[in-house]
């Protein structure tokens, strides 16, 4: 089973549809409200970043199987500038924004696993999931 | 398709229930007028209820740490109330702390607290 669905962000209104769209996925696979919400808030700072950083993107969300426990996988893609230093922007507290966006440290957080790839000039794509346990 | 939040007037406090998801342009509108409602009405104290939101983000967190910090400097006291287990918990795994701010359990536990600040 791989059910996709997807939000191109180009506005600050599609960060609000994409985590619309993401609450709405996390209950149909069966999350709790304190799941329901680590996930709306990564995807909600997913796609703040892409809006903030790579102007566009688009933010995928799929409903996987792993083994025989259901999760979610949040794909935040863009074409944008990429990141210079992963190690540094995984580093707590670091900013380019002035404090907009908390960071990718605090989304690693909230999810399970979570994956960046990076091309300097051709742009980014992070993964994150997290299982129904 | 942005909607304000209205903001009540008690004795000499505010008190404002965030009702519904909080968009962008919203969180900032409703910066601005919580400003300019402090500056007519004179108040010295605003509870804000968040009972209904389900989630907070790092922005609306930004927005709303900036207006407790605001509304301090127009010598205000801000006290929020009803923030979910859930919220709770994604607001300290984010990595955000809404420090000195405020907080009680709910909107009657609020309204004493915040009238005990302005006794003090």
């Amino acid at each position: 089973m791989n059910l996709r669905s997807s939000v191109d962000i180009i506005t600050e209104w599609d960060i609000v549809a994409a985590r619309q769209l993401g609450r709405n996925e996390a209950k149909d696979v069966g999350f709790g409200t304190v799941d329901q919400a680590r996930i709306t808030t990564a995807i909600s700072e997913l796609a703040r970043n892409i809006y903030l950083y790579a102007g566009k993107g688009k933010i995928e969300i799929r409903q996987v199987t792993e083994g025989n426990l259901r999760g979610l996988l949040v794909i935040a893609s863009d074409k944008g500038p990429g990141i210079v230093d992963v190690r540094k922007v995984m580093e707590d507290g670091y900013t380019t924004s002035g404090g907009l966006g908390a960071g990718l440290p605090g989304v690693k957080r909230l999810m399970d696993d979570f994956k960046i790839e990076t091309v300097i000039g051709e742009g980014t794509t992070i993964s994150a999931s997290k299982l129904l346990r | 398709m942005m909607s304000r939040i209205p903001i009540l007037k008690l004795r000499d406090c505010l008190i404002v229930s965030i009702q519904w998801e909080l968009d962008d342009q919203t969180a900032l509108a409703f910066q601005e007028d919580l400003l300019d409602k402090l500056h007519t009405t004179a108040a010295r104290g605003v509870v804000l209820d968040l009972t209904p939101i389900d989630f907070i983000d790092s922005f609306i967190a930004k927005v709303l740490g900036d207006v407790i910090s605001m509304s301090g400097l127009m010598g205000a006291k801000v006290v929020i109330t009803g923030i979910q287990p859930a919220v709770a918990i994604t607001l300290i795994e984010l990595g955000i702390r809404l420090e000195n701010v405020v907080t009680a359990l709910d909107l009657e536990n609020g309204l004493e607290k915040l009238e005990r600040e302005l006794e003090d």
